[in-house]
Order: C-alpha cells, then structure tokens, then sequence
C-alpha cells in the first residue's frame, strides 16, 4: 500500500502532548456555527442531542400518563373523553416505546461505545447524524398529529381490522404507522453502526472476552434490532398499502388475516421490550463494580445470558396472544419457552448479588438506583412468569396486572438502570457532578412513587379491571385503588421534577468532576471529562477486562497515528488485533438533507402511493452528495 | 398452598376478592380452577420475591471485617451458590410450567356441553343466539344472558366488526372474538348470581362501555326465562303504548332493530323484543328503568358517545311514548 | 493519565480492505437486515397458504417465462460480477470501468423483465391477499435492483472521474459487487416461492 507516503503526513509519533492535542483538536473539532451544529458528526455529540430529545419525549409522554390518571381518579369523570382518551394512551404508549425507551438505549450506546472500546468516533458517523434527523422527525410527526387532533388512537400496538382500513377512519392510523417507519429507520441505522464499532473498532488487546459488560450488551440489543425491526418496517408497510391501494393483508374476506398482525407485529414487540432492558442490564452490570470497587463476579454467565435473553426473544411472541384461540401444544411450547427466559435473567441477578455480596458497597445515587432495580425488577419479572402461564393469562391479559407488569419491568427495569446510567456517566458527558443530595432526593421519591403507583395496578387487574377504558362505572369496585394510585403518581412525578432540576442545575453550576470520580474500571474515564472530540489522544492498548483496575497510573496506548485527517484504528473480530488504519468521515451537512428528503418521501406516502417514486429522487441526489468523494485527506488511501 | 396468605403483598392481592367482576370471586368452574393455580403461583413467586430481598439485604448489611482471606475458597462458595439458584430456578419454572399445562388440561372444553350459545360482538354491545334444532325456537338477545347452574354451557365466539374479547372473570378466563375465525369457551356456573363481565380488548370509542351480564339460575327458572323469550313482542293495549308503538314503525327505529312479531325487523341494533325484561341496557351502561330508556333514546350520543345508534329527534310526548313501548316489553 | 506507547501503528495501512474494511462490515450488515425483510415476506407468503383453501386462490399459477428468464439472467450476472470484483481487487483501473458499465447494464436487463413479471401472476394486488403478497414479494426485491444499479451507476461515473483510482473506491466496487451477489442469491428462494410452490 501507499506506505511511503506515510513520510510525508504529519503522525503523532513525536509530538508532545500539549502539540498533539492541538492538532488533533483542529483535525476532529467541528465548527461552532449554525451549519456546522446541523453539519456534525461527532458520536458524542449526536448522542447528546439523542439522549436529551428523548427525555424531552420523557417528559411529554409523562404528563400524558398524567392526564390519564387524572381521568382514572374517579368513575365517570369528564376531564377527558373517549376520543381523546384513546389518543392518548395510543401517544403515551407509542412515544414511551418508540420515541423515549429505544432511542435513549441507542443514544446511550452512541455515546458510551465507542468511548469504551476506545476508538475515536462511531463506525459511519454520518449515518449516526442521519438517524438522529429521522428520529427527531418521527417524533415531530406524532407530536404534531396530536396537537392537531389526529393522532392514532388504536393502542401502541394497532391491532387490525380496527387501525385497518374500514374501521381506522381519517390518517390517524397512517401516522402510527409511518411513525414506525421513521424511528424503526433510525433505530436501525444505529444498530449497523454499533454492530460494526463493536466488531472492528476496538483498541489493541480488547479480545472477545475483554470487552465490557455495558459493550456486549449493546452489541446483542443490535443484533436483536436488525433481526426484530424487519418485521415491524413490513408491518407498518402493508398497513398503509392496505389503508392506501387497497391490498388485502389484514382482511380476512380476501384471504388475509387479522391475527398476520398479531403474529408480525410481537415478533417483532416481543424482542422490542429486550432491545430496552438489555442495555438497561448492560449499565448495571456496568455500575454495580464501581459501586463495590471489585469486578462483577461471573463475567462469561452474564455475557451467555445476554446472548440467551437475545436468542430467546425470538421464540415467545405469542404469550402476548395466549387468548386468541391457540392450539394447545403452541401453549405449552409458548409457556414453557417464555419462563426459560427466567433463567438468563436469574443467572444475572445471582451474579450481582454475588458481587455486592463480595465487594463493599458504596451508597451513592447510582448504586441507589441499581438495588431499586434490583427489587422492582424481580416483582416484574415474577409477574411475567405468571401471565407467561396460559391459564393465569387468561384471566389477567389486557388487564391492569398486565399494566403493572410491564411497568414494572419497564421503569423499574429499565428506566432505574437509565437514571443510575444518567449520575453515573454525567461527570463524563459534562465535566460535572450531579448532587448527591438531590439524587438521594430524587430516588426515594421515584422508588416510593413507583411502588404505590403500580403495585395496586396488579389488585385492579385481578379484580376484573381491563386497560384501555377511559372510565368505569361507579359500581365497579375500583374507585378508592384508582385514587390511590393517581395520588401516587404525583409522588412519582415530583420525583422525576427534582430528577430534573438536579440534572439542569448541575449542568451548568456541578462542581468539576475530573477524569474518573467514581474511580472506575473502564476506558472512558481515561480521558478528560467532557471527552475531547477525538476522544483519546492515543488509542489504548488493552491487556486486561479491567483497564483502569490494573494498579498502574500509566496507560499503554498505541502511536502512530495521522494527526492531519481523522484517523482511528480497525482491529480484528476476535483478538482486536490491529489491521489498518481508516479515516474517520468529516462533518457533513448531507446527512441532513438526505433526512429531510426522506421525511418528505415517508409524509407524502401517506396520502399518495407516487411518492415513493417521485419523493425517492431527491433522495438519491442527497445520498449521492453524501458519499461523492471531496478528494480530502480522509479519502486517501 | 393459602398458608402463604399471611403476608401482606398477598394479602393485599387477595383481597381482590368479593369485587362484582373479579377473577378472584370464582363462582364458575373454570374460573374456581384458574384461582388455585393464580394463588399457587403468585404464593410461589412471592416466595421466590422475599428469598431474593434477603439475599440482598444481607449482601448489602452484612458485616466485611478483615475479609479477602482466602479469594479462591470465597470465590469457589461463590460459584457453588450462584450455581445452585440457577438449578433452583429451572426447577420452579418448570414446576410452574406444568403447573400449568395441568390446569389448562382440566379446562378441556372437548366434553360435550349441555347448550350452545352464539355470540356475535360488534361496537360496543354483544348479540347473543340461542340456537335450536328447530328455527323457530332459536331467539336473539342483547347484553345479558341467562344460563342454568351445573351446565356446560358452549359459548361460540364471532365478530362481526374489529376484534373483541368475551370475559366474565368469574366465570371462567377470557378469549378472543376474531372476525374471519371461530373460537369456543365452555361456562359452568356452580352457583347462581349475576355475574358481570366486559370486552377486554380494545375495539375502539366505547371499548369502555361493553359489558355483559351472566345470569346463572336454576334449571326451572332457566326454562321459564327461554320459553318467555321465544314468544313474540307484546302486542300492547294501552293507548300511549300503542302510539308509542307506531312511532318506533314509523321512526328510524324499526330500521335498526328487530321486535319479532312486528315489523321491524333491522339488524344493526340489538333485537329489542324482550327489552323491558333486561336488567341493563346500551351494553351494562344504565340500569334499565322508563327513565334511563327515555334518556338513552333522547340522546345515546351523549351517554356513550360514538355508538351506533343515531340521534332521532322526538318530541317529549314521543319519548314518552316510545320508550313506554320499550318498558312494556317484557 | 500518562500515557506510555506501546505499540506502534504507523506501518499499518491507511485503508484495509475486504474484512478489514468498516465499510464490507457494513454492507453485511445491511445484508442481513433485508435477508430478515424478505425471509419474513417468504413467511407471511407461507402463512397466507397455509389459511387458504386452495393456493392460489381462484387463479393459475403465475406464467413462468418472465420470471425465469430473469433468474437465468440473474445468475448470468453473477460471472462478469465475481470478474469486476476481481478487477477491483487487482486494481485494474481500466478492466474495472468496462465491467462496471457492463453491471449496469446487467441492472438494467432485468428491470425490463421485471415489467412482464407482474401481469404473469394473474392477479392484481388488490384483488387477494395472495396477490398483495406476491406483488409486495416482486415489488420488494425491484427495489433492491434499482438500489444496487443506482450505485452500480454512480460507481461507474465515478471510475470515470480523477477519484477513481483509489483503493477505497476498488473497495466499493468490490462491496457493490457483494452486494449484487446478495440481490441475485436472494431472488432465488424468491423465485422458487412464487413460481414453484404454487405448482406443488
Ligand atoms: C423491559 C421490558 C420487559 C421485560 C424485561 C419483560 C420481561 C418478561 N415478560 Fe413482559 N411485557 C413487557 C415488557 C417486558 N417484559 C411489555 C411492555 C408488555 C405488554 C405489552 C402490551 O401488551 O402493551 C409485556 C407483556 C408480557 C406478557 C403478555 C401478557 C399479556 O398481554 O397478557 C407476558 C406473557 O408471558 C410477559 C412475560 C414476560 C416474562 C416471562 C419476562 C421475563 O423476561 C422476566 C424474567 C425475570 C425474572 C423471572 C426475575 C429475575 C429472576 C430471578 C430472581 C430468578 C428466580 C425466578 C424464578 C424461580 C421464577 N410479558
Ligand atoms: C418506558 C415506558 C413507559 C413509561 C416510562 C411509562 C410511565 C408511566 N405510565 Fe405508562 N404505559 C406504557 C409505557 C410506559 N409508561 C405503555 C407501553 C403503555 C401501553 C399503552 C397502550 O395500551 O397502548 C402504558 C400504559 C399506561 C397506562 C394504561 C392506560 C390504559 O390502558 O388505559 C397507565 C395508567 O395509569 C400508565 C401510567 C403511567 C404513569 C403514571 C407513568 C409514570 O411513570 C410517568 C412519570 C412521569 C413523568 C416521567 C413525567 C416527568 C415530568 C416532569 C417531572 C416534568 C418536568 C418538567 C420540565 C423539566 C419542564 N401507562
Ligand atoms: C342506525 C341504527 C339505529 C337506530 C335508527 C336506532 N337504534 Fe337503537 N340501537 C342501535 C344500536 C347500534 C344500539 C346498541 C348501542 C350500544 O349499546 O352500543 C342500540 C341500542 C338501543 C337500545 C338499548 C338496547 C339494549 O339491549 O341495551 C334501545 C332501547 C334502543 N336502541 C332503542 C331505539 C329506539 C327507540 C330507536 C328509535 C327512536 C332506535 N333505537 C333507533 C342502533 C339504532
Ligand atoms: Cu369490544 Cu372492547
Ligand atoms: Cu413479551
């Protein structure tokens, strides 16, 4: 290869630290202006950007459980009605999923990946932008159809023949399902990115068995992405071409289906609610050893259950549909398929606990945070041992059991790791500390709120109340529990306000954190905090799981590297032995266009099959300027 | 297996019971079957709960003085422990599983049943059929059937519009009314009451306002009931019953619902003939009574909003008429 | 933290190629997202069957002669494909430029058949769930031919212009050839599914 010409380009072989960050600082930095915001695309700043949108859609999609509990508090209340009750739990549904749970993994994997495996940005930064723009605009989509009164209302999942064409009336349907499209497209995107940052990008030394707990589960959660998302893109697809040229998928007078839908879309939902708690595990795995300051104990169990909970996600859609008349050998297969999922996520807990067990724990916020997890996770995962049984199913499915169930899971399972995630890595992602006291604060009232908010729900269940009524008659007897609960869920919500006033108070005015406050194991606390934007100025050289733990204040890294284009290092799959040195994109402002081109192409198609072929050309013409070569140094080879 | 019930979580769950539509105030069989094995399981799932909050509340407190003597000792007790609840695991679960699957068999709905009743849902009310051998016995009815105690009752399940879903909780567990399919549940009531239930899946607007009664009563009051039903519509005498009569002919009204013996004969609404002897009426919203009837026929858009039966304008002596007509329906 | 160098990777090249490239990976990856697409369309074709009485339903089985030709030519495909690969890899500037424009042709060939493949299933895509199914199927893997012979065609510009001789573009070309390796590969077990199992 062009090995000569190496002589020529300026390397960091012999510069000084002082002058190496400077040049990199030129070479990686973006520009501070407008266009070059809209133009960037640093990991870390995309990630910023994804994880603050998606605790906006937090917040939104909590003040609309809000307003739901407010209906809920008495029988027969007017304070919303049917119409709008059925938008709003559809929106609240839909955008906890699609616009906060799964791309705040994702934007947590952005940031945190590439900085743990020690490379300098994200594999194909541009696409990173470009899944970004696509997911804001999902969002924006819904959010706008909401204020304009035409947001779906068939429930997060749109069950045919009522989303379908002859009972789904206006757009409402469209935009859930196009909706679908843009964060599935975005969520996908980022998936490719990190399947091959994970396998290719990874310092020297960092062998299969060295990578961190948090890395390999964001590496399985894409997996799962790539296998699972297919199927729900196919389903949103056939939805409107049946809305919109009349295809026959979902009726079952032309030989479709109804329960096709079913099947399509859990198997793809079920894996949906794994690709939100695997990298919720990842962080606990990830923030229990700091929290001991020992490593976690049993690191090859929990790597095959995070493999085992992604392979097995694949083969227990139908529990969600234990009551649509199955035959009884799928029912035994799917009961039976679905509890082994117990095991994997036992294997885990045992193995935390051993940690804590053995190390000496420190009670600070995040850890506050993980055994919070800890204790509501096991009430969700029981409770999804019980409706996984047939026979207990049939009597809570599509009941407030199932409700708590899946919030426990959900918020206990994996917005707690989230927010333990957030005090953890904020001294990284800003160079402050969050307040110890606020979040001591901010815990108590979420773990106390939670619990009184959703554990009754399991009582409501068994006592015959189904979900996704605006209101009961006051006969029923779940008036006094309905209070009770929308009582609580002001605790809960105070304790997300003070959550946020920590976060937006230590933002700008938390005292300095340093490179590693909390004196933990992994790369990303070898560099300043904030990271600088190439993240480290030489890439490490890895010869242990615990980099940092190694008793020695030296780094090893690795020299060599261009410092006159973005540069970072390929390794191999297995042992991460180095292969190559690649260029690393520059900033550009293509991403942008080609997201808005496609948002204008998805919106268009709602209301008219040309514009898949009419809106596809501006697409093209963005993706060609996206990839045309500038003739730059990043292009050389 | 109820030794558990001491503590208070379950406690709490249990006392579920005793609610008018409550999947832990079993009255039927299917539903006395289900509790056992929801009771055996949630008992053993707590149990599992309050093990794992030990180990953790001890891992979290326990005294770590000197500690770190011997590391590979420690870390081989370690192993053998974590090893151990793992192996506990796969044996609850599968304990569980069978648990299960022994209950699910002693659901067989293959026995043969005593009757059959055919339910049609549709937004947001259920239409019942009493199917004879004989046409002219089978009846239609709205939102309320009556069943005799101690039968096996097959209830065959269609949908004439989106997906429903048939759950009385004391009863028995639900199941799935699916257009384009067929699905069956067997009730067998061992006591008599009402017994309340309501469509559990979503199915649009009034998804919230779709209830249903089971009446279980004893075989002789069953029959008497049946043979009531299959007579045709009263044919009043009363003059404000019979003006109200000819409004509901010569309104909209006959367009939608049947009244055997009468003209009308429409099929968009719940057949009406034996109206007045419901206990409810616009699928469990109001307590059947002239009063409630006037006020859903003056304006059902405002009771339950969307529902398929339109606004007809009437005067107040019509509604009055009309809805004479309906109590005398009996 | 002091860093102390231990390695040095100067002598590494400034771009690797084939499995260590970023860019092959990506192109696998992507590969294995529309493998899943159309491996759950063959699913939902097979779950429609198993619901109907008859299969097709109501209508002949497709005519086999567009589509057949198409597959053959397909395959045909494969041969000058492997070559530009081969080219690519040796960094045959010229030879690249002519198999390239040869591919684009190859890209286009069966687009032409693909027309007369949509009226030989008999049966539009509003008229059942099987002809929704079969024109999704058809439709599905059209756009994946006139992704790849879209690139194929900037590719082919591209070896025209000053960027063209350059290891990462011989990297493209070898990707874009993969890919095309991929659309072709995954038209069979298509085509054995439109056109064979209604026959069975
Ligand atoms: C983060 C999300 C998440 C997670 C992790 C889970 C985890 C599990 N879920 Fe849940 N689930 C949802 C999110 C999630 N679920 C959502 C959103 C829905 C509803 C969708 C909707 O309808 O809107 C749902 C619904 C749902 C249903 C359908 C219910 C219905 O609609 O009627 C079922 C049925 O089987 C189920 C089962 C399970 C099981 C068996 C697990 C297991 O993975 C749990 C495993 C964990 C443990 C078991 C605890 C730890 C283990 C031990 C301490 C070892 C000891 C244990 C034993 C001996 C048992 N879930
Ligand atoms: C991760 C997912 C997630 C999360 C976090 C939540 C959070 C909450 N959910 Fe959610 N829920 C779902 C996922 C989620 N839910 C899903 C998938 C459904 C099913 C939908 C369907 O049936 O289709 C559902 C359904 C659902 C129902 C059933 C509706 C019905 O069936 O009729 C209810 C009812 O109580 C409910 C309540 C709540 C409450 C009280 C919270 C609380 O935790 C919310 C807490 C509050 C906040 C997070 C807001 C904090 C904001 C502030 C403090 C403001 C600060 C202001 C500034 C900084 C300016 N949810
Ligand atoms: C367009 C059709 C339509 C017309 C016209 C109509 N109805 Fe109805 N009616 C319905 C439907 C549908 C329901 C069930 C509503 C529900 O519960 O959701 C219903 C319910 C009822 C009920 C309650 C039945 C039960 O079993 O709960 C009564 C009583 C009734 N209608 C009376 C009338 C009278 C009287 C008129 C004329 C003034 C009338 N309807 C006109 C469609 C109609
Ligand atoms: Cu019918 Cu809900
Ligand atoms: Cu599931």
């Amino acid at each position: 290869m062009t090995t000569e010409r190496r002589s020529s380009a300026a390397t960091d072989v012999d510069l000084d630290d002082a002058e190496l960050d400077r040049q990199l600082d030129r070479t990686w930095a973006g520009r501070t202006s407008f266009w070059g915001a809209i133009a960037a695309v640093d990991h870390k700043v995309i990630a910023r950007r994804y994880i603050v949108t998606a605790f906006v859609f937090l917040i939104l999609g909590g003040m609309l459980a809000l307003a739901m509990r407010i209906q809920l508090a008495q029988p027969e209340a007017r304070f919303i009605n049917a119409d709008r009750y059925n938008q709003i739990f559809t929106m609240h549904g839909s955008n906890m999923m699609f616009l906060f749970a799964v791309p705040v993994m994702e934007a947590m994997a952005v940031y945190l990946v590439p900085l743990m495996v020690g490379t300098r940005n994200i594999a194909f930064p541009r696409l990173n932008a470009f899944s970004y723009w696509v997911f804001l605009a999902g969002g924006i989509l819904l959010w706008i159809s909401f204020a304009l009164d035409t947001a779906p209302d068939v429930g997060w999942f749109a069950y045919v023949p009522l989303s379908g064409p002859e009972y789904g009336s206006g757009k409402r349907a469209d935009v859930w399902a196009q909706m679908i499209t843009f964060t599935e497209l975005s969520a996908l995107a980022v998936a490719v990115e990190i399947v091959v940052t994970v396998l290719k990008q990874r310092a020297p030394g960092m062998s299969l068995d060295r990578i961190p707990l948090l890395v390999w589960s964001m590496l399985v959660m894409a997996f799962v992405v790539i296998m699972a998302m297919p199927a729900i893109m196919f389903e949103s697809s056939t939805l409107i071409m049946d809305r919109l040229v009349g295809t026959q998928f979902y009726n079952p007078a032309e030989g479709g289906d109804v329960l096709l839908w079913q099947h399509l879309f859990w198997f793809f939902g079920h894996p949906e609610v794994y690709i939100i708690f695997l990298p919720a595990v990842g962080m606990v795995s990830t923030i229990l050893p700091t929290f001991v300051q020992r490593p976690i104990f049993g690191y090859l169990p929990v790597v095959m259950a995070l493999i085992a909970t992604g392979v097995l996600a694949f083969g227990l859609w139908v529990h969600h549909m234990f009551v649509i008349g199955l035959p009884r050998l799928a029912e035994s297969f799917f009961t039976a398929s679905s509890m082994a999922i117990a095991i994997p996520a036992g294997v885990q807990i045992f193995c935390w606990l051993a940690t804590l067990w053995a190390g000496r724990p420190i009670f600070k916020t995040p850890l506050l945070f993980v055994i919070g997890f800890i204790i509501t996770f096991v009430i969700g995962g029981l409770t999804g041992v019980m409706v996984a049984s047939v026979p207990f199913d049939a009597q809570v499915h599509d009941t407030y059991f199932v409700v708590a169930h899946f919030h426990y899971v959900l918020i206990g399972g994996a917005v707690f790791p989230l927010i333990a995630g957030i005090y953890y890595w904020f001294p990284k992602m800003t160079g402050r500390m969050m307040s110890e006291r606020l979040g001591q604060w901010s815990f108590w009232l979420i773990f106390v709120g939670f619990n009184l908010t959703f554990f009754p729900m399991h009582i409501l269940g068994l006592q015959g109340m189904p979900r996704r009524i605006y209101t009961y008659q006051p006969e029923m007897p779940w008036g006094g529990l309905n209070l009770f609960i929308s009582l609580s869920a002001v605790i809960l919500f105070s304790g997300f306000l003070v959550f946020f006033i920590d976060v937006a108070r230590s933002w700008s005015a938390g005292r300095p954190a340093g490179q590693n406050p909390w004196n933990a194991s992994t790369l990303e606390w070898a560099m300043n905090s904030p990271p600088p934007p190439y993240n480290f100025r030489r890439i490490p050289v890895v010869d242990a799981r615990d980099p940092l733990w190694c008793g020695s204040d030296e780094l090893p890294v690795a020299s060599g590297l261009r410092t006159d284009r973005r540069e970072l290092l390929i390794s191999s799959v297995v042992e991460a032995l180095p292969e190559a040195r690649e260029s690393s994109p520059r900033d550009s402002v293509w991403p942008f266009w080609a997201a808005i081109a496609t948002s204008i192409m998805l919106i268009w198609s709602i209301f008219s099959p040309w514009a898949i072929v009419w809106g596809s050309i501006p697409i093209a013409i963005t993706l060609i300027g996206w990839f045309w070569p500038k003739g730059i140094a990043e292009d050389e080879s | 297996m109820k030794t558990a019930a001491i503590s208070l979580p379950l406690l709490l769950l249990l006392s579920g019971c005793g609610g008018v539509q409550s999947a832990l105030d079993a009255h039927g069989q299917t539903a006395i079957l289900l509790k056992s094995l929801i009771i055996f399981v949630v008992a053993t799932c707590f149990v599992v709960w309050i093990i794992v909050m030990l180990v953790l509340i001890w891992s979290l407190m326990r005294r770590r003085d000197g500690q770190a003597a011997d590391d590979r000792s420690l870390h081989r007790r370690i192993t053998i422990a974590v090893s151990g609840a793992v192996a506990a695991t796969a044996l609850i679960i599968s304990g569980l599983t069978i648990a299960s699957f022994y209950t699910t068999r002693g659901l067989d709905p293959a026995r043969d049943p005593d009757m059959t009743i055919r339910v049609r849902a549709q937004q947001w009310w259920w239409q019942f059929i009493y199917e004879d051998a004989d046409p002219a016995q089978s009846f239609h009815t709205a939102n309320e059937i009556h069943i005799p105690v101690g039968k096996a009752v097959r209830v065959r399940l269609e949908s004439s519009d989106v997906i429903h879903s048939f759950w009385v909780p004391s009863l028995a567990g639900k199941q799935d009314l699916i257009p384009g399919r067929e699905n069956v549940l067997t009730l067998r009531a061992e006591r008599p009451g009402v017994y309340r239930g309501q469509c559990a899946e979503f199915c649009g607007l009034q998804h919230s306002h779709m209830a249903l009664f089971v009446i279980a009563e004893d075989e002789e009051s069953y029959r008497q009931w049946a043979s009531a039903q299959r007579k045709e519509g009263l044919q009043p005498r009363e003059p404000e019953i019979v003006a109200g009569k000819a409004l509901f002919m010569a309104r909209q009204c006959a367009a939608c619902h049947t009244i055997r013996g009468t003209e009308a004969s429409g099929t968009t609404g719940p057949d009406l003939t034996h109206i007045g002897s419901r206990h409810t009426i616009a699928a469990g919203l109001l307590e059947n009574t002239r009063g409630s009837l006037a006020a859903w026929i003056a304006d059902p858009q405002t009771l339950k909003p969307g529902n398929n039966m339109p606004i007809v304008p009437l005067s107040a002596d019509e509604l009055r008429q009309i809805s004479a007509y309906m109590d005398s329906l009996k | 933290m002091k860093e102390q160098p231990v390695l040095d990777v100067s002598k590494l090249p400034l771009h690797g190629m084939g499995i260590a490239s970023p860019a092959w990976w990506g192109t696998c990856t992507f590969m294995l997202i529309e493998g899943s697409a159309f491996g759950l369309a063959i699913a939902v074709y097979f779950y429609l069957m198993s619901l109907a009485p008859h299969w097709p339903p109501d209508v002949p089985p497709p005519d086999l002669f567009a589509g057949t030709c198409l597959t053959v030519l397909l395959l045909a495909s494969v041969v000058p494909n492997v070559l530009v690969s081969r080219w690519a890899q040796q960094r045959k500037l010229g030879k690249v430029r002519i198999g390239l424009v040869v591919m684009s042709l190859c890209g286009i060939a069966p687009l032409a058949l693909r027309i007369f493949e949509f009226p030989a299933q008999h049966v539009n895509w509003d008229e059942s769930a099987y002809g929704s199914i079969v024109w999704t199927i058809l439709g599905l893997h059209t756009v994946h031919i006139i992704t790849d012979l879209i690139d194929t065609l900037v590719l082919a510009c591209l070896m025209f212009t000053r960027h063209g001789d350059n290891t990462r573009r011989y990297g493209d070309v070898e990707d874009n050839a993969l890919y095309w390796n991929f659309v072709v590969i995954a038209w069979l077990p298509l085509y054995a599914c439109i056109y064979w199992v209604p026959r069975l």
